[in-house]
């Protein structure tokens, strides 16, 4: 039995910052009010009327070398099914290390105390469905599946496109790719 | 979800207690409402065309069966001469028939898509955004001819940041390149259009070197994207866009587009226009409507607009005004329409919202026109109701079914409740003739041949496929008579009035005065939100809460601005004392009225209006003569407790039209705003 | 790709829409400060001794080691405050996690509780065990009989519990850098140097708050040269900082530009570089030299230094952040 090894893949060339992503998610998590766990960067670059632009949608990377698991006193955030990252609320004292630690600014803190953070939508996935973001987004910008898996369409995806991590140099080794 | 919940949602009929617009209410049950409106509405019996409706949506059908059934022709909507109105003419008069609503491009196998000034994935056709996505995956390139770097421009291989208004001139140029290098469909364009020849002699000075001193749009540009539409051809498509409504000669920007679609031979074809199948599905049997109607009321007396398709909603509003139109309209029904916000020059809805003898209003939210009502009616969400079946033209066709999910909240009725209640005590009960809306949705589909179980269940049925495209076999009807694509337009020019030429001509746009510091107004959408319907959804609301104001980097420079500053926008207004007509800029214009050619002297100064504040967003990404926000904002209903006062509305501000003199639509995008610096108000929400 | 500036759609509780990711504040800035302090408290305090070779005869070093408590535990109480689930406190002590200079931190902490304690029964004079005897005696029987035992073991032990408070002191300055250090996200933090920068910073402030009290003229002494020693190191400490930056890569040279020409340049060059070390470095170099009686003047500023470091160096690191880098 192979293990599994979740990952996310965003086609930015598909992407057009309509936020379905945001509210499905928001819908799906209770996310509160003034916290988000995905988010759009619409980045532009040039000057006018050269002009160029990347739609991406972002959340937290559930990264294979991950700095917020290490910065963890308690082990509240600890790696579970398929590499994705998560917290247990129980044992979270909601020091922030893991807010302070994490290079993609993922993390936030929920009101009820502990820190949150996209799971993946683990609870989903584990019924054989998509994430919430995935489900929704109109234009087919957002993939997700086991990349130990060559009949996933993430494995296929990135042996067929040219794609990219944010901030490769963190060392973190982040799980979603970007397709550009 | 944001709008089944939220607190601010009509909840019980309102019956007006203090004047008109103070939004003062009183809470009343069902009967008595329905009884005052009957009892309002009857006063028309024998005049029925003093009763206008407004109707936007799915939901309005029963509400336009009951008027007509009572005998008036008066029926409009701000989607045809405030939105597409102009679009849907060009098309009639250049192809035979309207584009229609789903517009039936064939994104999907285009290999090139050129959009001029549409913000497709801004504004959120959820099919047709899908359509896009689709396209883009296949490879397809894309041209965006745009002031505004928008997010589809952001995947374009070019963007042309084009002067406003200067369009025409473009599409011009291109069909002049397009021709002179043999780049438009020879064989298409033989078979199945009219005029070519006319056109090439009328395009021959169109040379992009004349474009570029019009568009500030390069030459070579316009060489090489004309070159990348042709060579792509017929799979080539020009966008028309959607709302089309910018600066009064819009009827002939989507001339031109139409042509230079048919130039290429994209209409009827793969990647271009697919033409679209209707389902058959019979109407209910009802008694015809027997009155005989009156013409409409929407043409100001004197006024005549050959080739309007559709009722101009502003004209039923001007026609409050005693002896405007042919006769008055004394009555309004407004079903989903927030007039307030939709239609241009606020101040003159206003003026007439004050001499109505009756307004009632059905809606969901307190949006602004429920404020102005006497009785407002609330209606049942989307989730909590059965509308009509939908049964649009589409590539597929199919049926669709708008069913309850869950039992109305409050004391709110769906719409077909609504209107039937209301036919009954209008003596119209003839013509609903059904207890229960389920018996009519089934009597219709059992007609048809359908099972109504099986379209509950399913939500949308898929029916007959039929050919699309030229290619399979399809036989395609063009324009009556001729049968033909019209390139040049024998009934426009037949018609022998200024600015109905047969070929699309270009004249230069007014521009904002510089030296005051003024620049042209542009609006758009958010994909978040439904032009101004869903800013008091505090779900939505919580991804985008506010529009703020994009200014060119360098002009924010200059007057010191950023990212955050707060702003008020001002519009300037000076009113021809001869014919009316409104003209922009602080300054006295100086030159004569572009209406009746009265010296500028004639014109009288208007009070500005001012915006509410709004944040600066200072950005690259547009052009240093335009400024634009997004439409839906500024809100100052008193029940819409969370959208009031937040962001800026742009509504406001839109107190000059320039009418278009083929089917009278409103252009929108020629208020000219200077900027002030403010400072932050008191509450400042975000 | 070079980017000129970014847009991001306002959702996010992210750096770019809110400017400061700021998640510790005034909080982490007193415990980093007293935290610190205390190390050096016990540091110098057990070097005192191990360097006379016999118990102290001043007042205040008999009293150090339960002030070091108190102000461990005022550090304490600022960290709970800023604990966002602070009902889960005790889950601290529920696990140890080797990766996470917190965990360490955690348990350093409980461990400074009995080693301070018994170190400080161990410096009490025997006027003092009287009276305390005295008034335990009158409670309880039991209590008395664990005193004595406590009494007789830290006299037995002295050496291992001084030794003791050295280590796990020295532990608790490092352990403050090295948590702030080792998180690769924020740029400006990540260096190891921070554990020993925070260290000497924590045995200067510790000597300083020393001085405050009347101690022996000769471990006064001592004191002033252990922390021109201290100081000597904190800016040697700074100095490599520094060169890390300006002579790095992109993240470091980036990381670098608060503190030299952005907007942390003049506090940090004032109070912490100025003030807080350069100034009392020179003052304690003529008090030694001439032998002038020590004054308040020099702690001050050395405490000041200390706080401003620590409230800086918290403020600019939260701040950066590698999107800083398009």
């Amino acid at each position: 039995m192979s293990r599994k090894r979740y990952a996310m893949v965003v086609d930015t060339r598909q992407c057009v910052s309509c936020k379905a992503c945001v509210l499905a998610c928001k819908a799906e998590n209770e996310v509160p009010d003034g916290f988000s766990r995905d988010w759009l960067m619409e980045e532009v670059w040039g000057d006018y009327p050269n002009l160029s632009a990347e739609n991406r949608s972002e959340r937290c990377n559930h990264c294979t070398n991950t700095p917020c698991v290490h910065a963890c006193p308690t082990g509240a955030s600890h790696v579970n099914e398929g590499g994705t990252v998560l917290v247990s609320h129980n044992k979270c004292t909601g020091c922030k290390a893991c807010i302070a630690a994490c290079p993609y600014n993922a993390r936030y803190t929920h009101p009820a105390g502990y820190v949150d953070k996209c799971t993946f939508c683990l609870h989903k996935v584990q019924r054989g469905e998509q994430p919430a973001c995935v489900s929704i987004c109109p234009t087919k910008t957002l993939f997700f599946g086991d990349l130990n898996d060559p009949t996933s369409e993430v494995y296929k995806l990135l042996r067929s496109r040219r794609f990219k991590v944010l901030f490769p140099e963190t060392g973190a080794k982040p799980n979603v790719y970007f397709l550009y | 979800m944001g709008l089944l919940y939220d607190p601010d949602r009509l909840k019980r009929p309102l019956i007006r207690r203090d004047k008109r617009g103070s939004q003062v209410f009183e809470e009343v049950d069902w009967k008595t409402a329905l009884d005052h409106v009957a009892e309002k509405l009857s006063k028309y019996t024998a005049t029925p065309e003093a009763l206008a409706l407004y109707s936007h949506g799915y939901g309005g059908t029963w509400f336009k069966h009951l008027v007509k059934a009572f005998g008036t022709p008066n029926i409009g909507a701000p989607s045809d001469a405030q939105c597409r109105g102009s679009r849907e003419t060009a098309f009639a008069l250049t192809y035979g028939s309207p584009l229609g609503s789903p517009e039936h491009v064939d994104m999907p196998h285009s290999r090139v898509i050129t959009f001029i000034g549409s913000h497709l994935g801004e504004n959120m056709h959820n099919t047709q955004v899908q359509d896009l996505a689709t396209a883009i995956s296949h490879g397809a390139q894309l041209i965006v001819v745009d002031p505004r770097f928008s997010t589809v421009a952001g995947k374009a291989r070019h963007w042309l940041p084009i002067k406003p208004g200067t369009d025409i001139a473009l599409l011009l140029a291109w069909m002049h390149v397009i021709i002179k290098e043999r780049l438009y469909d020879r064989e298409y364009v033989e078979q199945h259009t009219v005029g070519f020849d006319e056109l090439k002699k009328h395009v021959e000075d169109k040379t992009p070197e004349w474009a570029f001193t019009r568009t500030t749009i390069a030459p070579e540009v316009i060489v090489e994207t004309a070159r990348l539409i042709g060579g792509a051809r017929p799979a080539s498509l020009i966008h028309p866009g959607r709302r089309t409504a910018w600066h009064g000669d819009d009827t002939q920007r989507l001339r031109a587009i139409a042509i230079l679609n048919a130039l290429v031979g994209s209409y009827g074809r793969k990647g271009g226009f697919y033409i679209p199948a209707k389902p058959e599905l019979p109407k209910y049997p009802t008694p015809p409507y027997s009155r005989k109607r009156a013409q409409p009321a929407d043409w100001q007396k004197g006024q005549n607009y050959p080739f309007a398709d559709s009722i101009l909603a502003h004209g039923l509003r001007d026609a409050v005004f005693p002896g405007t139109a042919d006769y008055d309209i004394k009555a309004w029904l407004v079903y989903g329409c927030n007039l307030p916000l939709a239609l241009p020059q606020p101040e003159r809805t206003r003026e007439a919202m004050e001499k109505l003898d009756f307004i009632v209003a059905v809606d969901v939210l307190p949006s602004e026109i429920t404020g102005w009502a006497d009785v407002v009616l609330p209606e049942a969400t989307y989730l909590e109701r059965y509308d009509d079946i939908a049964a649009p033209p589409y590539r597929e066709p199919y049926l669709a079914l708008r069913q309850p999910v869950v039992e109305p909240l409050h004391d709110s009725k769906p719409g077909w409740w609504i209107a039937r209640e209301l036919a009954n005590r209008m003596g119209l009960a003839e013509y609903f003739p059904f207890e229960n809306v389920t018996e009519y949705l089934q009597t219709r589909l059992e007609k048809g041949g359908y099972d109504f179980a099986e379209l509950k269940e399913k939500g949308v049925i898929l029916t007959e496929p039929q050919p699309l495209y030229i290619e399979d076999g399809l036989e395609p009807t063009f324009c009556p008579d001729t049968n033909k694509i019209e390139i040049y337009s024998q009934k426009m020019a037949d018609a022998q009035m200024p600015g109905v030429e047969p070929l699309p001509h270009y004249t230069d746009p007014e521009e904002p005065n510089r030296a005051d510091e003024e620049f042209r107004l542009l609006f758009g959408r958010s994909p978040v939100h439904t032009f101004g319907r869903t800013t008091n959804n505090r779900f939505l609301s919580s991804v985008v809460s506010k529009n703020v104001v994009w200014i060119n980097r360098q002009i924010a420079d200059e007057m010191q601005v950023t990212c955050g500053d707060w702003v008020v926008l001002v519009n300037d207004t000076w009113t021809c004392g001869t014919c009316g007509k409104q003209h922009s800029g602080k300054s006295r214009p100086s030159a004569k009225c572009s209406g009746c050619q009265a010296e500028p002297a004639e014109f009288v100064q208007e009070k500005p209006v001012r915006s509410d504040p709004i944040q600066v967003k200072r950005t690259r990404r547009i052009r240093s003569d335009c400024v634009y926000m997004v439409h839906g904002y500024g809100h100052d209903s008193k029940g819409l407790k969370f959208a009031r006062g937040r962001g800026a509305s742009d509504a406001k501000l839109m107190t000059r039209v320039q009418v278009d003199p083929v089917m009278g639509g409103t252009g929108m995008n020629g208020n000219f705003v200077r900027i002030e610096k403010t400072t932050a108000p008191k509450e400042a929400q975000s | 790709m070079n980017t000129d500036y970014v847009e991001i759609c306002p959702t996010a509780y992210h750096k770019m829409v809110e400017h400061a990711h700021e998640v510790w504040g005034w909080e982490i800035v007193v415990y980093l400060f007293l935290g610190g302090l205390v190390a050096g408290l016990l540091v110098l305090t057990a070097a005192l001794e191990l360097r006379a070779g016999e118990r102290s005869k001043s007042r205040g070093l008999m009293w150090m080691p339960f002030i070091a408590l108190a102000l461990i535990s005022l550090g304490m109480g600022a960290l709970f405050l800023d604990l966002h689930y602070k009902i889960h406190v005790f889950r601290f002590y529920l696990a140890f996690q080797p990766s996470s200079p917190m965990s360490w931190g955690a348990w350093i902490l409980l461990v400074i509780y009995p080693a301070a304690f018994l170190l400080g029964m161990g410096s009490l004079s025997g006027d003092w065990r009287e009276r305390i005897n005295g008034w335990v005696e009158k409670k309880s029987k039991r209590l008395k009989g664990l005193l004595d035992w406590s009494f007789e073991w830290a006299d037995e032990h002295r050496r291992t519990l001084l030794w003791t408070n050295l280590v796990v002191g020295a532990g608790l300055g490092v352990y403050t850098g090295l948590l702030l250090g080792t998180m690769v996200a924020r740029i400006h933090w990540n260096s190891a140097v921070l554990g020993p920068l925070f260290l000497s910073s924590g045995l200067s402030t510790g000597a300083a708050f020393m001085l405050l009290f009347k101690l022996d003229k000769d471990e006064q002494r001592a004191l002033v040269r252990w922390d021109m020693l201290a100081i000597a190191a904190e800016l040697f400490f700074i100095a490599l900082m520094l060169i890390s930056f300006v002579g790095g890569n992109h993240a470091a040279q980036v990381a670098g530009e608060g503190l030299l020409g952005g907007k942390w340049t003049a506090p940090f060059w004032t109070l912490v570089v100025m003030l807080g070390l350069v100034v009392p470095l020179l003052l304690e170099t003529v008090e030694i030299k001439r032998r002038l009686p020590l004054t308040v003047v020099t702690p001050v500023l050395i405490l000041i230094g200390g706080v401003s470091l620590r409230a800086i160096l918290l403020a600019s690191g939260q701040e950066s952040c590698f999107c800083d880098l398009r």
